[in-house]
């Protein structure tokens, strides 16, 4: 209980939210280096947070009557979200100071998006997770427009906000359809209300569409993916490394608790909508990547692959189901992480490294380098030992155990034809030969240094001590 | 018995080779560096693994050397490795292959040695891996890790299409062995299990034998591989390099094998017994026709990838047979053609050093300037033809007799391919060989160096002790067998 007004402060989002505004002050006022210092902060406000959020402090209080709920399943995405968030804002700095990009607001923005995001996942009613969306996707708007002078960053800060809104529209009009019908805006109640009832009416279905809509826009899922490549070419490399890495995880730590609270005994019906989604993101995620020139776009059809394999896990809808979306949402996290990692350090001919054939000799001037973005490749085409195979393993496990041997053997399918375009990365940088030697150089700060160690060391090593990740993902309830 | 963990040993002493291999620079002086801890490292593995064989229980049809830990909390995954009379001759194999391989890659290689030589020894710890796994999921994870150093090996160092070929060989033995992984999550989702002893026990309906009986086929038919999913390995085989291949016909090819022996048979047998016509039909399409595709060849490592075909078929006609003659014909066929076929690369790889061309026409009368080769290549020529007195013989004539058992059809079958076989062998043999030297190019070529007798002699050496002496092999593997047939025709007979 509330024994003192002061610990409303150790509620981990209202310290997020309060430390965002110091940061935000903080940067304001600071003559030199305000980029740097404030990055620094926000980590540091960040790792505190997760301190928080592992503690459980004050989770009775957080609830405000729930609006948001509280749950292991959703301290683990927190976590996992605040994580991706930190690793890329580490990684990232670099890469800003590099391009001559400084402005301090850009670490505020990723609090503020985190801050979002957080709120996000323990949603419980239909309107703080709107209003959650919404915080995280107006920062996002404006961190894929923050470099005001490229007319490619511009671009894609508008194509994302003008697809965002639309979607933001449709999802709203769900809720509403979804108020209307059942009369409550919370997620236990709307259960309740519905457990009433052997199957949804018209309006219901309209609106659960609607939301699907809205939601498959957020995590990206296929037809609904049309921002993510152009979104992802057109921002600054580091602003894709965080797209990729950490609203992904509450987008799908979102449509996992929309459809398993509120809609839980109607499975039937929105199953066949994740069906339809999964299958249609893994295969498109892995033929369109085939034929991509750009690093950037190439990795942006890579993670709708991903959403697909995580979104059949959401279809087996049973614990191995959830267990298997953590685990799969860990591997994914950890492998863009250090992809990121290695493409914000690299550089050819003092540009930015955009275009895959560049990689071309990277083999022979930077031999640790290729070994790792191999490692890394052969993980996200979930070739064993890696940890990406992992993740896949336990999605097939979550299928079968529900009997979805279609879908299982769809999945490998698609498998197989995105290992065709992560093979791709590898010959290019082993097979090809190349002519110009030399021009690709990498320059890695220390910290960048041991994040990508360390998401190394997990891909690599994961293998030989599963059971500490496994044992917690098994513990998670929704 | 040995009381320390020796197959855990055997697996990991290649993997524990590379990492010192990691450290060492590599620069013009210290690649000899580089050779040698390779070849040390793969030399300790090998005389490891003759303990095996030396201190192996005949009387005992089950795993030995057993050595079991749990891995996974949450389901029953344990890292569960163990050695019986099938897979014992398979780890040898691999480890007898794998030094020779180092020793013919030794001048041939000149680019990114550090990184070949991590490949092979990668490859090493996988295979003899794969072979001593007792659990299913174990079994999967090192036959799908296969895939990385194989890939990199051809496409690297491979010839003038080898990345074309890579990424086939890749992308087919992906795509039958992801069936496989479903097939692996269904036997654990009904019995909870994922060890191979357990499962061996514990049949399945009807229905679900049939479905996980077609997703082991696809692995294992693109592995060994069958006709009509051959057409990878012809393209592997030429543009890898020499020691690729004998690595590829000497041990990769035995996976399909070894997996048609212990799952289908082992864990499926009703599903067998219904879809046993289809893979003898299989077989002798893909002995006849790959044995007249092989006549019609023009490069000689393509005739001799054809052979391998041919010979597969041979070895799947004695697995589906499912009878004492059959099954060790099989497995003497498999490490027969381990050998000859491996022999057979590295003697193309011999005159491929010197003159840089495969072309059959290019060659002729080679038996004038190299006395020496025009033997030993002889020798494994024979052998592959499968001439009394070699490790060829034995396989095909217990496959034969096993054969008689149950089909004259395949008799027929099976002794035309052999005939083929000898057609195509010697044909091949006279056009390189025999004769006089027309081409000017081989005027002044060398006959085989010391090295190259190191590794050809060896090799030549245990292809006839192999079918002089076929007991040798035979006895260790008769019990592992038997307790294969005997589960199989009990479970049929219900």
């Amino acid at each position: 209980m509330l024994n003192n007004i002061y610990n409303i402060f150790f509620i981990p989002e209202i310290f997020l939210a309060c430390s965002s505004f110091v940061c935000l002050l903080f940067g304001l006022f600071l003559k030199k280096n305000a980029f740097r210092q404030t990055s620094n902060l926000a980590v540091f406000v960040l790792l505190l947070t997760i301190l928080l959020v592992y503690n459980d402090s004050e989770s009775n209080f957080a609830n405000y009557k729930s609006l948001f709920s509280h749950s292991s399943f959703i301290n683990f995405f927190k976590i996992l979200a605040l994580l991706g968030s930190i690793a890329s804002i580490i990684i990232s700095k670099d890469y800003f100071l590099g391009i001559k990009l400084k402005n301090f607001e850009i670490p505020v923005l990723f609090l503020f998006s985190t801050l979002g995001m957080m709120l996000m996942i323990a949603s419980n009613n239909l309107m703080s997770m709107y209003l959650a969306i919404e915080l995280q996707s107006l920062s996002l708007y404006v961190a894929a427009a923050i470099k005001r002078d490229s007319i490619s960053s511009a671009e894609s800060g508008v194509k994302y906000f003008i697809l965002g809104a639309l979607s933001s529209g449709i999802l709203l009009y769900g809720f509403s359809l979804i108020y209307g019908f059942t009369g409550s805006m919370n997620f236990d109640d709307i259960s309740f209300y519905l457990s009433k009832y052997d199957n949804l009416n018209l309006g219901l279905i309209f609106g659960l569409v609607f939301v699907m809509v809205g939601l498959a826009f957020k995590v990206s899922a296929v037809p609904f993916h049309m921002w993510t490549p152009d979104v992802y070419e057109g921002a600054p490399n580091s602003i894709t490394g965080f797209f990729a890495i950490v609203p992904k995880i509450a987008a799908v730590a979102l449509i996992y608790r929309f459809c398993l609270v509120p809609f839980e005994n109607f499975y039937l019906e929105w199953s066949q909508i994740i069906l339809f989604l999964s299958i249609a993101s893994m295969f498109l995620g892995a033929i369109a990547a085939i034929a991509q020139s750009n690093i950037k776009r190439l990795l942006a059809y890579s993670s709708i692959g991903h959403i697909g394999y995580i979104l059949i896990a959401l279809v087996a809808a049973n614990d191995d189901g959830i267990k298997a979306a953590s685990i799969y949402m860990f591997s994914y996290m950890i492998m863009n992480v250090a992809i990121f990692a290695i493409l914000l350090s690299l550089k050819v001919k003092n540009e930015y490294l955009i275009n895959i054939s560049d990689l071309k000799g990277l083999s022979r001037s930077n031999p640790i380098v290729s070994l790792s973005i191999s490692i890394i490749m052969l993980s996200m085409a979930g070739i064993p030992p890696f940890i990406g195979f992992f993740g896949k393993f336990y999605v097939f496990i979550a299928a079968i155990e529900q009997e979805l041997y279609v879908l299982s053997v769809l999945g490998v399918l698609a498998s197989v034809i995105s290992a065709f375009y992560y093979l791709r990365i590898i010959k290019i940088m082993y097979f090809d030969e190349s002519k110009s030697e030399g021009i690709i150089n990498f320059k890695i700060s220390f910290q960048s240094k041991i994040i990508l160690f360390l998401s190394l060391f997990l891909i690599i090593c994961f293998i030989f001590y599963p059971s500490l990740l496994i044992n917690i993902s098994a513990s998670l309830t929704i | 018995m040995i009381d320390w963990p020796l197959v855990s040993v055997i697996i990991f002493l290649p993997l524990i080779g590379a990492l010192i291999i990691l450290f060492i620079k590599e620069d013009e002086l210290t690649s000899i560096n580089i050779k040698w801890a390779a070849l040390l490292t793969t030399l300790g593995t090998f005389i490891l693994s003759l303990i095996l064989w030396l201190q192996f229980d005949y009387s005992n049809p089950s795993y030995q050397y057993e050595e079991k830990f749990r891995w996974f909390d949450d389901f029953n995954f344990f890292y569960h490795v163990g050695v019986d009379g099938i897979s014992l001759f398979m780890i040898l194999l691999s480890t007898f292959l794998t030094p020779l391989c180092i020793l013919a890659s030794w001048n041939n290689i000149k680019k990114r040695v550090k990184e070949y030589m991590l490949s092979f020894l990668f490859l090493e710890t996988v295979m003899i891996g794969m072979f001593a796994s007792i659990d299913i999921l174990l079994f999967y994870i090192f036959f799908e890790a296969v895939l990385i150093p194989m890939y990199l090996i051809i496409g690297i160092w491979g010839g003038n299409r080898r990345i074309y070929a890579s990424f086939k060989f890749f992308l087919y033995t992906l795509l039958g062995s992801v069936l496989m992984l479903i097939a692996i999550i269904v036997m654990y989702r009904n019995t909870s299990s994922m060890s191979i002893e357990f499962l061996q026990g514990n049949y399945f309906s009807y229905n679900t034998q049939l479905f996980l009986w077609l997703a082991f086929f696809a692995s294992f038919a693109v592995k060994i591989p069958m006709w009509p999913f051959h057409t990878w390995l012809p393209d592997a085989h030429v543009e890898a390099p020499t020691a690729g291949s004998v690595i590829l016909a000497g041990v990769l090819l035995k996976m399909g094998g070894y997996g048609f022996i212990r799952f289908s048979l082992g864990m499926l047998p009703e599903a067998t017994e219904f879809f046993i016509p289809l893979i003898m039909t299989l077989s002798i399409v893909a002995i006849v026709y790959t044995s007249l595709v092989a006549l019609a060849q023009t490069d000689i490592k393509k005739l001799i990838a054809y052979s391998s075909v041919a010979h597969m078929g041979i070895v799947t006609i004695g697995i589906f047979l499912v009878n004492q003659q059959g099954l060790e014909g099989a497995m003497m066929q498999m490490i027969s053609h381990g050998l000859v076929s491996a022999a057979l690369f590295l003697c193309v790889g011999v005159i491929y050093d010197r003159m840089h061309t495969r072309e059959i026409e290019f060659y002729g009368g080679l038996v004038q300037r190299m006395p020496l080769y025009a033997t030993v290549f002889m020798i494994f020529m024979l052998g592959s033809v499968g001439l009394p007195g070699t490790s060829g013989f034995i396989g095909e004539f217990l496959v034969i007799v096993g054969a008689f058992k149950v089909s004259s059809y395949v008799v027929i079958g099976a002794a035309f391919g052999i005939i083929l076989s000898a057609v195509y062998m010697l044909y091949l043999y006279k056009r390189i060989i025999f004769g006089t030297i027309t081409n000017n190019k081989l005027a002044d070529i060398l006959d085989i160096n010391t090295r190259e007798k190191i590794i050809l002699i060896p090799l030549a050496i245990s292809v006839i002790l192999l079918g002089i002496f076929p007991n040798l092999f035979l006895d260790p593997m008769r019990l592992s067998l038997e307790l294969i047939i005997t589960n199989y025709e009990i479970a049929n007979a219900k």
